[in-house]
């Protein structure tokens, strides 16, 4: 006999959908998904038009809070997330690079004020297209490639 | 409320103002603008050049100054924040002058600062008045500020100033030549910052190569302590020192800046030459800080 797996659809839970393949287990960490105890469904790999390959999350009985999606935005920025309740998608958001990124980042330089001291991290976006970031303090650019998520 | 914390900040307007008023100040250094201000001198690390040429520019306008020109005479040493020390001083005075060794320093010290903070260096990243002087030499030697060709020679990885410049001047329309080792050459986010304003430049590694087409070179140091490896600073610490005999056939305008201190990289056989401009470019500071001291302040 033929055996499928089944993934059933979410009663109330956030699906995300759209994210780049290799930034996949990434969002994995930021959500800290191995310590949850809900059901979670992780694809990777799935072909996908657009992006070639992508990944998709489904988490049951979860939701993203706004530092999460900022988060998500900044490394997958043309993600999907879609909430769920009852059933029924009830938000649609896809994520886009903030102007702004508060507290998200470390700055990669060492010498900057913000690793010395107590201070709230601050980025100007300066390039959406290949994220680039500047310091707000120590002006320092910083790619996409080299970012540091707190 | 105003500061002056990193020449990205700055537009062509406040550039032209701040050169015309240090013009001013110039004809005459000396009234009491500043009479009855204090003005605190935060040093959180050493220098001398900056400290007294700001010390002199508030005391040649009638102002007073209180402060510290070491880290460790200050609280900062018993553990106190930044944000803490600067909004002590506050209280005591109607600006804050600070240089400090971390970057962004300044820019946190200007959002905790309820007076206007001018940032005096921080760390490897801004010196903004030291552009303004730069700036001011450039256009007094030169007569204008457009369509020059600056050639920046030493090491423009790490040097600030070199940084700053190039950014002030993008409103300019500059041609940079950059000669520097391969091991100092200037940053990526510069040349990228070239490439985004379209200014025009290119990388060199021999001096002698851009001298008879410069209208101001700007010579900075090649420092040991920047190479991972002594060989290649000892093959190239020569090819960056400046002497007399290599400026036969450069052009009658041109005028020799560095932000000093100067060690083995202009040859003193250059000092007597009427191109060397680094010891008066010095004084245009007292001029330059002046004016953005008495603009951020409202008295002008």
């Amino acid at each position: 006999m033929k055996k499928e797996l089944v993934v059933r659809a979410l009663e109330n839970g956030t699906v995300i959908d759209h994210i780049p393949a290799d930034k996949l287990f990434q969002i994995v960490n930021i959500l800290h998904l191995d310590t949850m105890t809900d059901q979670i469904t992780i694809g990777n790999n799935l072909d996908s038009s657009k992006l070639g390959k992508k990944g998709v999350i489904k988490i049951s009985g979860r939701y993203i809070d706004p530092q999460e999606f900022n988060k998500i935005a900044l490394i997958a920025p043309h993600a999907r997330i879609n909430i769920i309740k009852d059933y029924q998608v009830v938000e649609k958001k896809i994520c886009e690079m903030p102007d702004e990124v508060y507290d998200v980042l470390h700055c990669v330089n060492p010498m900057c004020i913000t690793n010395k001291q107590n201070v709230t991290t601050h980025f100007h976006v300066v390039n959406k297209e290949d994220r680039t970031v500047k310091c707000h303090y120590c002006e320092r650019y910083i790619k996409a490639e080299d970012f540091i998520l707190k | 409320m105003k500061s002056l914390v990193s020449i990205s900040d700055c537009s062509k307007e406040y550039i032209l103002r701040i050169l015309d008023l240090a013009e001013k100040f110039e004809q005459n250094p000396n009234n009491k603008l500043l009479d009855g201000k204090l003005v605190a001198t935060l040093f959180f690390e050493p220098s001398t050049r900056t400290r007294l040429s700001f010390e002199t520019a508030v005391n040649r306008l009638g102002g007073r100054v209180i402060g510290f020109s070491d880290a460790a005479t200050s609280s900062s040493s018993k553990g106190e924040t930044l944000k803490d020390t600067i909004k002590m001083v506050s209280n005591y005075v109607d600006l804050i002058i600070m240089r400090h060794p971390v970057e962004g320093a300044a820019r946190l010290a200007s959002e905790v600062a309820s007076v206007p903070v001018i940032n005096a260096g921080d760390g490897a990243n801004q010196h903004p008045t030291q552009t303004m002087l730069d700036l001011y030499s450039i256009k007094k030697t030169q007569g204008k500020l457009e369509d020059l060709t600056l050639s920046m020679v030493g090491d423009l990885k790490y040097g600030r100033t070199v940084h700053s410049l190039l950014m002030a001047m993008r409103f300019f329309n500059p041609k940079f030549n950059f000669v520097a080792p391969k091991e100092l050459r200037m940053p990526e986010q510069y040349i990228d910052y070239c490439r985004k304003h379209k200014i025009s430049f290119r990388e060199i590694e021999d001096m002698n190569d851009i001298l008879k087409e410069t209208d101001i070179l700007y010579m900075t140091r090649v420092q040991q302590e920047r190479f991972t490896d002594l060989v290649e600073y000892e093959k190239v610490k020569n090819t960056y020192t400046l002497h007399n005999a290599m400026l036969d056939g450069s052009k009658d305008n041109l005028k020799i800046l560095h932000p000093l201190p100067r060690v083995n990289e202009i040859s003193e056989d250059v000092d007597d030459n009427p191109k060397a401009y680094y010891f008066e470019q010095a004084r245009n500071g007292v001029y330059a800080r002046q004016a953005v001291i008495c603009d951020i302040l409202g008295l002008i």
